[in-house]
């Protein structure tokens, strides 16, 4: 029997053996997006904005891509992904990032 | 006009890698597989191939090449025995599951401890769950023809795992014997260009191979996994019949030899069936009705061929050699018996392991079986239905 191609949207908890990509290959890209790594954190960031020089330092190092730029300033966190692992504070150099015990 | 030769079981393995020309070979040496890397490495040297030979530091790693080779579209080999399967296990997991149909030599070798490099077949009876198909050759003719026909079987689009062929360390992979090789040309027509329907290094289509699967999903992906071997059933007969038409020779799941009216019968996997069959012959020409059932494919299990072969006979040993340590007899012995179960009534049955780490199988060894069957058709009772050939005790 062959698989019928399905992109990854069409397959749901409710999809037959049969209406699946074999060994649950996915047949797009960027799909990490619909996985909200951000469900559970020990830790979260906070952004102070007013302190805050858009010097961009703590956007590349961010794992999980939960900084947003818009027009070359950054936005507040992306918490539906945002690990909480604490890399972007260590990077700000201008005290514009908290880092608490997650209070949730 | 297939050319007439003489090869040692590892060239002639290697011979039929040189004439696929794959894409990838990702391989690590261990005894007694060792040639057919060192055999293929030098046919790249020499400019004969140009297949990517990928050098690397452990049989983890050449499994994990071949998976990222296959995966990105490349038609993948590797080679190896005992341990080194035992270290790809993870990864033999991984390439079945991706549904990638790399394709191994596997040269039957005991699996430590104690460490002994000889032949036995408990390497590839552990991995005989991981989702690999699994073809056993007596010789090395059958073990170059298997070798060709594994690239069309696990390529086919309704089969898409991979293919373990296996031949007996030292007993097959180093003796030398005449073997029929088919022209070059024909073998490359006869496996055609790999094109995989999906592959990493399409530009034309982004894709994601090998993502976490959550329990929602995971088990329709192994039934589509027990899919597909069903289908392979179907796949390995096919391209047996066009290989012959090829070739001039049979394969089929089973190979049945002086069955038509056996009374007692030895179920056995590779080289040691070339010695049964000379017992065989021995025995009827004293008069007893004995025959020889011997596993080509042994993933898919070929359930249906064996109850076909043995529903008429008294008594069956079934020969394994490697050790289940179920109490209960070996991986063999328990297939079969799982597969006369229900469909078979009065076929009493024996469970011999034997031959282990290279203990040498002789005419009179087997022999030695038979009169134990035909002592049970005898007495009515079956002594010990697991026992061990030729021990000292
Ligand atoms: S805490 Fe970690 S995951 Fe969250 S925004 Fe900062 S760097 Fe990214
Ligand atoms: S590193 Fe600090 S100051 Fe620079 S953009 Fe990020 S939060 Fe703002």
């Amino acid at each position: 029997m062959c698989m019928k191609d399905n992109k990854m949207k069409g397959i749901t908890p409710e999809s037959t053996y049969d209406q699946m990509t074999p060994g649950g290959a996915i047949y797009g890209s960027g799909n990490s997006e619909f996985f909200n790594t951000g469900d559970w954190r020990v830790a979260i960031p906070a952004w102070i904005e007013e302190n805050c020089k858009h010097c961009l330092l703590c956007v590349p190092v961010c794992p999980d891509s939960s900084i947003p730029v818009k027009d070359g300033k950054r936005l507040d966190f992306d918490f539906d992904h945002c690990k909480g692992c604490g890399i972007c504070y260590k990077a700000c150099p201008f005290k514009a990032i908290t880092f608490e015990k997650d209070g949730k | 006009m297939s050319i007439r030769e003489r090869f040692s079981g590892n060239e002639a393995v290697s011979i039929a890698i040189k004439q696929i020309n794959p894409d990838v070979m990702a391989a690590f040496p261990i005894t007694p597989s060792t040639e057919i890397p060192q055999y293929v490495s030098s046919y790249v040297a020499n400019g004969e191939i140009d297949t990517e030979f990928v050098a690397v530091e452990s049989e983890h790693s050449s499994m994990s090449a071949c998976i990222g080779a296959q995966a990105a579209g490349a038609r993948s080999m590797t080679a190896t025995s005992s341990c080194g399967l035992a270290l790809m296990w993870e990864m033999l997991y991984v390439a079945a599951s991706l549904r990638l149909p790399i394709t191994m030599p596997v040269v039957n070798r005991a699996l430590s401890g104690p460490i002994n490099i000889n032949n036995d077949h408990s390497d590839s009876m552990g991995a005989r769950d991981t989702g690999w198909i699994q073809m056993y050759a007596e010789n090395a003719q059958e073990a170059y023809d298997n070798m060709i026909q594994s690239v069309r079987i696990g390529e086919h689009k309704d089969v898409l795992l991979p293919v373990m062929t296996c031949q007996d360390g030292f007993i097959t992979s180093h003796a030398v014997e005449n073997i029929n090789i088919l022209e070059t040309e024909k073998v490359k027509a006869f496996v055609g260009e790999y094109k995989a329907e999906k592959y990493l290094l399409n530009p034309e289509e982004n894709i994601s191979m090998g993502p976490y699967d959550i329990s929602a999903y995971y088990m329709e992906h192994k039934y589509q996994q027990a899919v597909s071997m069903e289908n392979a059933k179907r796949v390995i007969a096919e391209v047996a019949s066009e290989f012959e038409t090829l070739s001039g020779r049979k394969y089929d799941f089973i190979e049945e030899y002086k069955m038509d009216d056996a009374d007692f019968a030895i179920v056995i996997i590779g080289s040691s069936a070339g010695t049964a069959k000379d017992a065989v012959d021995e025995l009827r020409n004293e008069g007893i009705k004995a025959g020889l059932v011997k596993i080509r494919i042994f993933r898919p299990f070929p359930a249906e061929e064996i109850v076909k072969a043995l529903k008429n006979v008294k008594v069956v040993g079934i020969m394994d050699k490697a050790e289940g340590y179920s109490n209960n007899g070996g991986p063999l012995g328990a297939e079969v018996k799982a597969a006369l179960y229900g469909n078979v009534t009065g076929v009493k049955a024996v469970n011999f392991v034997y031959g282990l780490g290279g203990r040498d199988v002789k005419i009179e060894s087997i022999k030695t079986v038979f009169e134990q069957l035909l002592e049970v058709d005898k007495t009515g009772k079956v002594p010990a239905h697991y026992q061990y050939l030729g021990l000292r005790k």
